[in-house]
């Protein structure tokens, strides 16, 4: 049975604004209003502001619950204390991905923001992993989340903040405000490569600090959309759950050991994860720039000397360098950055070149 | 900056929302504005060769958004006899200007008879209305 996809609360302010919307992970979500790439670099140079309200809120609480997602989560979460974040995955005990994620401390509780196709997977395990005495709870349905990204973010934000606590926050930080009157969780985080905040507050809350925030004189971000999130991140050579993450790979594999407390972890899939590591062969995410004109695109085929060595996991026209980027699967020993590659275009080959992540030289720390 | 929607009347349009203006045995082929609008963006331009041919009905090159790639189909056989240099510089002149600057291949028909079958400006505009 067909179910309808479900709305944000911000679903309006998307079709006023003219949004070409798109079925993602069972939300209809903006995909782009004016144009992907002038979105994109709206991004790189001034300020975007996402919808990401599809995205799941996931707390866990009580006596034990450090120890508990220690066990669950790849990432030293003992490292973090309250108003701090970080970058995590939950594996299977294979090693396998069920999502990437990122876990916040706050005062009484650990926040996990997971991606909105995985928040069912992500609760069961949890479910599954967590002792009695920790308590589970989904916040996803009440919480909306927005993306305000770019060089330019603190301009957008400053008129609307009650205090100046999002201005000390530090990357990965995380903190309370009230924004434009509306409570909000202000975190230094994001996936687009560039510094910003990301704000989770009450659903209902929402409509009016999006409005709030496009209305700032001089300084409105511009609504951007889920294709100028992807290529944004793509150009990070940042992974993608469902594209570059699954449950068929491992961080390892994924380039995310820097996300593994290998050495002293006693997470699921641990063990699997320091044979990746510390033994040969094997494959790795690796992210390449065409060295002619053509677009990469998902599923094609890589060769290296003629031969297949693997698949593109995604790909698009750069909208910052003008090329076609992408990332890829490779043989371990074939995924040195400047190896020259083959991709089959749609029947053309395509020159390309592995290349250090990211492929664009922007940082999301200020 | 996208066009506005429009649909000149002098033109002959293929179900596959190409267009193609008629010069003496030559054709000038483009995409309607109905097709750029649906693709977004255009961001890469594959061209055939000059001296190529291109059968009505079939795929001819392919222009692609971010996001999507789409084939162009030839509303009329023949030999391409230029591609137009400018959308593979500039490919974003085929959402500012489909009809004018972004027109993609001009082909010398091998069967004019075959433009008959094609549809005029109202008959385009019905056929969209019932997508």
């Amino acid at each position: 049975m067909a179910v309808a996809p479900a709305h944000t609360s911000l679903h309006d302010r998307h079709l006023a604004l003219g949004a070409r919307m798109g079925s993602f992970a069972g939300w209809d979500m903006p995909l782009q209003y004016a144009g992907a790439r002038a979105e994109h670099l709206a991004v790189r140079e001034r300020s975007g502001l996402f919808d990401v309200s599809h995205m799941g809120q996931l707390e866990v609480s009580g006596p034990g619950a450090r120890e508990a997602l220690a066990r669950i989560l790849t990432n030293d979460i003992t490292a973090i204390g309250p108003g701090q974040g970080q970058y995590t995955l939950m594996c299977e005990d294979d090693g396998g991905v069920i999502d990437d994620l990122i876990a916040y401390a706050l005062a009484d509780r650990f926040l996990l923001v997971v991606n909105a196709a995985n928040i069912v997977a992500c609760h069961e395990r949890l479910a599954d992993r967590l002792p009695a005495a920790v308590d589970l709870a989904d916040r996803s349905p009440e919480v909306a989340m927005l993306a305000l990204q770019g060089p330019r973010w603190a301009d957008a934000l400053r008129p609307l903040a009650a205090t100046p606590a999002a201005f000390a926050l530090d990357y990965f930080e995380i903190g309370e405000d009230v924004l434009a009157g509306v409570p909000c969780l202000i975190a230094r985080t994001g996936y687009t490569g560039e510094p910003g905040v990301e704000l989770m507050c009450p659903a209902d809350g929402a409509p009016a600090l999006w409005d709030a925030l496009m209305g700032v004189e001089g300084a409105a971000p511009e609504p951007a959309g889920l294709v100028a999130r992807d290529t944004l991140r793509l150009e990070m050579g940042y992974p993608l759950y469902g594209q570059e993450l699954s449950r068929e790979r491992t961080p390892i594999e994924a380039g995310l050991r820097w996300a593994c407390d290998l050495a002293g972890g006693r997470f699921a899939g641990v063990e699997v994860m320091r044979r990746q590591a510390e033994g040969e062969g094997g494959e790795r995410l690796v992210a390449f720039r065409l060295t002619e004109p053509g677009i990469p695109r998902p599923g094609q085929a890589v060769m290296i000397d003629g031969a297949p060595a693997g698949t593109v996991t995604s790909g698009t026209l750069s909208p910052s360098l003008g090329v076609g980027i992408g990332m890829a699967y490779l043989p371990r020993d074939a995924a040195a950055p400047g190896t020259d590659l083959v991709i089959d275009v749609r029947g053309k080959p395509k020159t390309a070149r592995t290349a250090r992540r990211p492929l664009v030289a922007r940082s999301p720390k200020e | 900056v996208a066009a506005d929607e429009s649909y000149p009347p002098d033109l002959r349009y293929h179900p596959e929302h190409d267009w193609v203006r008629v010069d003496g045995d030559e054709a000038v082929v483009g995409i309607t504005w109905y097709a750029q609008d649906a693709l977004g963006e255009v961001v890469y331009y594959d061209p055939p060769e000059v001296g190529a041919t291109v059968t009505k009905d079939a795929p001819y090159g392919e222009l692609e958004s971010v996001k999507a790639v789409s084939d162009i189909f030839a509303p009329a056989s023949g030999e391409v006899t230029a591609v137009n240099a400018g959308v593979s510089e500039r490919p974003e002149i085929v959402n500012e200007d489909p009809y004018g600057e972004g027109w993609l291949i001009r082909v010398r028909l091998s069967d004019p008879s075959e433009l008959d079958s094609l549809m005029d400006e109202p008959a385009y505009r019905a056929y969209l209305a019932g997508l």
